[in-house]
């Protein structure tokens, strides 16, 4: 699997397939939750918009913790493919933290009445894009493939940080953004009709990555192996 | 590079609170007169809404202590007795605040209407 020619013949069959299981995961999360979940006793219902919200947060932080391990997998054993799982999915989760953040903004103005404040919450995940950005930037600018994996690498290792401390925010500090309603000791802060789509939700979100990841890895692979003999073969047909 | 975040995470960490508490602003080390931000509690049955202004007087209390609050303006829709509060404005000579603007502070619960109207006929 680790071979870039054995993933990009795998995932030419399996790929639509994991479109029509995102499509179908995704609308029905999102139908049920902002269509047939009940409204909020206090926030009504522009509560739904955490249909949106709450995903995309939980992706920017977890794909930032995947191209982490990427990095150090690519550090320490040079794999190839690590490198192209980061660049292909730095501006996916560039994309999720941008929509968590938008979202949120949107949210913020209904329920506290201001689309932003510099809370702990708010600022650490907009550190987290700009972790993002750098990382799209260094990649792109660095000629040479190979050195530009492993600076990105690096980055990627270190920025982690970050995650725990966008996790934690909320408890370490007084801020404006509200505690976590979803946590590993007590049952969650929310009624089970309105929790359950957002599980939903957050899977539909996730196969949508998933799906979204696979595309531009493979995007990336052509890209890099354009010289191969294997790409030529593909797209050319094999002359024998 | 994680010395330096862990050096500006420790420098800031006393910063990063976006607000006072009433305890704290009682303690007399913040300046009256300087923009801050106080949050706390709405206190039950302490807002008094002017009649002819969107003047409106309301105490915040951390249940340990309390302070006054002043403000004249619109308010957040979800602004109410014993919801959470952020208030952005100074403190004046005589230890009350006056609010420049009023945020309002959202819990973790979520719940339907019914299930709320139950929990509080329990109560």
């Amino acid at each position: 699997m680790g071979s870039p020619p054995f993933f990009y013949r795998w995932s030419t069959t399996f790929s639509p397939w994991l479109a029509l299981l995102a499509v179908i995961v995704f609308s029905a999360g999102l139908f049920w939750g902002i269509g047939f979940a009940p409204t909020d006793y206090k926030q009504g219902d522009v509560y739904r918009i955490i249909y949106i919200h709450v995903p995309s947060a939980i992706l920017a932080e977890s794909i930032y913790v995947l191209m982490a391990v990427c990095g150090f997998i690519s550090m320490v054993w040079r794999a190839k493919i690590a490198g192209m799982l980061i660049t292909s999915a730095a501006p996916i989760g560039a994309g999720f933290t941008l929509i968590a953040l938008v979202t949120g903004s949107i949210w913020g103005q209904f329920t506290w009445g201001t689309w932003w404040v510099w809370d702990a919450r708010l600022t650490s995940t907009l550190i987290l894009f700009f972790l993002y950005s750098a990382i799209i930037g260094l990649h792109s600018s660095i000629e040479n493939k190979a050195k530009a994996d492993r600076a990105v690498s690096i980055l990627a290792v270190l920025g982690v940080v970050i995650v725990p401390i966008i996790k934690k925010s909320v408890d370490w500090w007084q801020t404006l953004h509200q505690s976590s309603t979803f946590t590993l000791t007590s049952s969650p802060s929310m009624s089970p009709d309105m929790y359950q789509p957002l599980f939903v939700c957050v899977l539909g979100f996730s196969f949508l990555f998933i799906f979204m990841l696979t595309n531009s890895l493979r995007g990336e692979i052509i890209f890099r192996e354009r010289d191969k003999l294997w790409v030529k073969n593909q797209f050319f047909g094999q002359e024998r | 590079m994680v010395i330096a975040i862990t050096l500006v995470i420790s420098a800031l960490s006393k910063n990063l609170n976006l607000f006072y508490s009433p305890s704290e602003l009682l303690e007399g080390n913040i300046t009256p007169g300087n923009i801050i931000r106080a949050g706390g509690m709405v206190t039950s049955g302490s807002i008094k809404k002017s009649t002819d202004s969107l003047e409106v007087v309301f105490s915040i209390t951390d249940f340990k202590n309390s302070i006054l609050v002043t403000y004249e303006g619109i308010l957040p829709d979800l602004f109410s007795e014993n919801a959470g509060v952020v208030v952005k404005g100074f403190l004046r000579e005589d230890g009350s605040f006056l609010a420049q603007e009023v945020l309002a502070k959202h819990d973790e619960n979520y719940m339907p209407p019914e299930v709320a109207k139950i929990l509080e006929s329990k109560e």
